[in-house]
């Protein structure tokens, strides 16, 4: 049940693989001490790979939308890779589909960072 | 068709109460006969009228509890949260659709209640929040002898 977060470079971005779930509590946490750290580090091409993501509440929502700012306003970019269709239908409804960068295929993805 | 069942239960003002709730909101709606995404967003529904009554109502006050009802008839599958909160006026609650709102962090829970339930009732109870989730078994979910009476 418990949320995993994984980094790995590849050609200037952060992949960060997530696993479980996006809850209120220890799953919102872990993205956003993630994102926060990425940060901090100077990293700020960042790609979510959400392909392992079985479930997403609206606290993990409001993490997702926070990442998304705090990245933004620091310059960089984030975006979001393979969502499963439970994830993709939640962006969907609450119309936040299009306001993220989502990609289905991650050299594609790493490609269009920076442009 | 399953015989009419009402169950209730008091639950702590916690993070776990929310996750019980969720799994026992999977249990009685695939007892109901609800196909897995609907049951899928059953489930959530009730996770947020948990998070709502226990961060937003209680507080995460140990004093105070939750109360859970799951009411089903075959028709239709009912599920009462009552918290010990203040009180939610759901006129207060801003649209997270609106385009001022689209970016905010919170604000997204009533919301997505209504996007998986058939019908969502709140109202002010003394003390606190009681939100009624309601979900209707369409006739294709039932079987072919109780659909046509």
């Amino acid at each position: 049940m418990s949320m995993k977060a994984s980094t790995r470079q590849v050609d200037g971005v952060t992949i960060v693989d997530l696993s479980g779930r996006i809850t209120l509590g220890e799953g919102s946490v872990v993205l956003r001490d993630t994102v926060k750290d990425l940060l901090g580090k100077g990293q700020k091409k960042i790609l979510l790979n959400l392909g392992d993501v079985s479930y997403i509440d609206s606290s993990g929502i409001g993490e997702l939308v926070s990442a998304f700012t705090s990245v933004r306003n620091q310059g960089g970019e984030l975006k979001l890779l393979h969502l499963t269709k439970k994830v993709h239908d939640l962006l969907q409804i609450t119309k936040l589909y299009t306001v993220f960068d989502v990609k289905d295929d991650e050299a594609g993805a790493i490609t269009a960072f920076g442009k | 068709m399953t015989a009419p069942q009402r169950v209730s239960y008091r639950m702590e003002s916690t993070l776990e109460s929310v996750n019980k709730a969720e799994a026992m909101a999977e249990q009685f709606s695939s007892q109901s006969g609800f196909d897995e995404d609907t049951r899928s967003g059953i489930s959530m529904a009730v996770r947020e009228a948990m998070i709502n009554a226990v961060l937003h109502g209680n507080g995460y006050d140990p004093a105070k509890s939750v109360k859970l009802t799951f009411e089903q008839n075959g028709r239709e599958l009912i599920i009462t949260i009552t918290d010990q909160g203040k009180g939610l006026d759901p006129v207060e609650v801003p649209d997270p659709l609106a385009p001022e709102n689209l970016m905010k962090q919170s604000g997204r829970g009533i919301f997505l209640m209504r996007a998986f339930m058939d019908e969502v009732r709140i109202r002010k109870v003394d003390p606190g929040t009681e939100i009624t989730l309601i979900k209707r078994l369409q006739n294709n979910d039932l079987d072919p002898q109780e659909a046509s009476t």
